[in-house]
């Protein structure tokens, strides 16, 4: 039986992590590589790495991290953030990284998904949707947004979601920009709303606080993966912790051998 | 030493990273000349199935994995590898009858999950993540492993082998709607429909079993 996935983000800037990680123990909690190799001890599924950088420079550096990443885990991660043609595609999945998570320019230029799919497979495309309520004609409607949730695209949630799969996408990973960073639970409705129109994998994101909210994620959607970031980062609750959690509950989890 | 052949389909560096983390060395192969000289041969990937085999062709490792496999040393497909080394696939293919054409090793087809076609399955397709998978005789590339143990999938389509008389290659299965090839055996040809080198300690082991073949 396939299990619901426990995904930990990192996000990278100038090749360090930032929003701090704070595990007991950690020599470096700033350093990538070695936040990675904790995770995977730990027993996490997979990771996602958010670059959040600006420079060219730092895209670089960005490059040295996955190869890094890449040689030391032996765990399927998925890099985002900032990739705004098939060639930052291209240099990624290179250097090492499974998978690729294209946000703002599926938006902006939607043939770099099917590009990605042609080249790299479907299963190594993924698209990043953050989706937030807005009001028009007096109805509320989950609309698609850019730069941090603070660009509005017109794109409604669920129609994009199905138009991504249409170009290519093998994974979806939906962050509701309404409860990211508020640890107060995800956005069931629109999680829920995505998973049922799609046929590929969906990833819930945004507003994970306790091992309840991802219970009542995998099993009140369809969703089939949970990502989270400060409560793992912050040794609130861990992986473990987490996953015996989730069984007890019911939800079908990996145990690391 | 472990020849990884190098067909341009993806990145090659984690499996022979892997390989090196357990004590094997690996080396990337990118011309087929050098497959003679290697102990053990790797064919992994990521991608479509016709792009495979027209790099496979272009590249010459069509003769050189035949004769690799008739000269008796180890082989081991992953992922794409495996589904190339059966006679032809749905994926990409013009009509359900008119497969692209594989290696033709290993006798059958590779078919898509059609979960998602399905009116109210809650499966998705690809299939994608940790699954377990259950041995359904003694291999040895799995020794060591306990039954059940999961490892990293990540495809839309999977091998459907047909039995050559009254034998399965079929050495372990996994579940995801219904039972399916996770792994081939037959003689010195090994193949694993899941990542090993993303499959943390447990695809550590199936890679030092293989180097230790």
């Amino acid at each position: 039986m396939l299990t619901h996935r426990i995904i930990p983000c990192l996000d990278v800037k100038a090749g360090r992590v930032v929003k701090g990680v704070h595990f007991v123990g950690l020599q470096d909690a700033g350093d990538p590589v070695e936040t990675a190799r904790r995770y995977e001890r730990a027993g996490a599924d997979e990771l996602v790495f958010l670059d959040i950088t600006a420079s060219h420079e730092d895209r670089d550096i960005m490059l040295s991290v996955v190869r890094q990443v890449a040689e030391q885990c032996f765990m399927p991660f998925t890099v985002g953030g900032g990739i705004r043609t098939i060639d930052d595609v291209t240099r990624l999945i290179q250097a090492g990284a499974e998978k690729v998570s294209i946000n703002t320019a599926a938006v902006l230029n939607p043939d770099i998904i099917t590009q990605t799919a042609n080249r790299f497979g479907r299963c190594a495309t993924v698209v990043n949707i953050d989706p937030k309520r807005v009001t028009r004609d007096n109805k509320t409607i989950f609309e698609i947004h850019t730069h941090g949730g603070r660009k509005p695209t017109g794109l409604q949630a669920v129609q994009w979601a199905k138009e991504v799969v249409d170009r290519g996408a093998g994974e979806i990973i939906v962050t509701s920009m309404d409860a990211d960073g508020t640890q107060a639970g995800y956005d069931l409705e629109i999680t829920a709303a995505v998973a049922a129109a799609v046929g590929v994998p969906v990833v819930a994101s945004g507003g994970c606080g306790s091992p309840e909210h991802i219970r009542q994620v995998l099993t009140q959607t369809r969703a089939d993966a949970a990502l989270a970031a400060s409560i793992f980062h912050y040794d609130q609750y861990t992986i473990e912790q987490t996953k015996q959690y989730l069984r007890q509950h019911g939800v079908p989890v990996r145990f690391a051998a | 030493m472990i020849g990884i052949i190098d067909y341009q389909m993806g990145n090659l560096r984690s499996v022979q990273k892997a390989f090196e983390h357990v004590g094997a060395g690996a080396s990337i192969l990118s011309s087929a000349s050098e497959a003679a000289g290697v102990d053990k041969l790797v064919l992994p990937g990521v991608g479509a199935f016709a792009d495979g085999m027209e790099h496979l062709r272009r590249g010459g490792w069509v003769d050189a994995i035949s004769r690799f496999i008739a000269s008796g040393r180890p082989f081991l497909g992953i992922c794409l590898g495996l589904q190339l080394l059966f006679e032809g696939s749905e994926e990409g293919a013009p009509s359900p009858d008119a497969l692209v054409e594989g290696l033709g090793v290993f006798r059958g087809k590779v078919v898509r999950f059609d979960h998602d076609t399905k009116p109210g399955c809650p499966l998705k397709v690809p299939h994608m993540g940790w699954n377990a998978i259950t041995w359904q005789r003694d291999d040895p590339l799995l020794r060591g492993l306990a039954q059940g143990d999961a490892v990293y999938f990540v495809h839309g389509y999977y091998a459907r082998p047909i039995d050559s008389q009254n034998q399965s290659v079929v050495s372990a299965t996994a579940d995801y709607g219904h039972p399916f090839c996770a792994t081939a055996w037959r003689d010195n040809i090994w193949a694993t429909q899941f990542h090993p080198e993303k499959s943390q300690k447990v695809g550590l082991k199936i890679l030092a079993n293989f180097a230790a073949m």
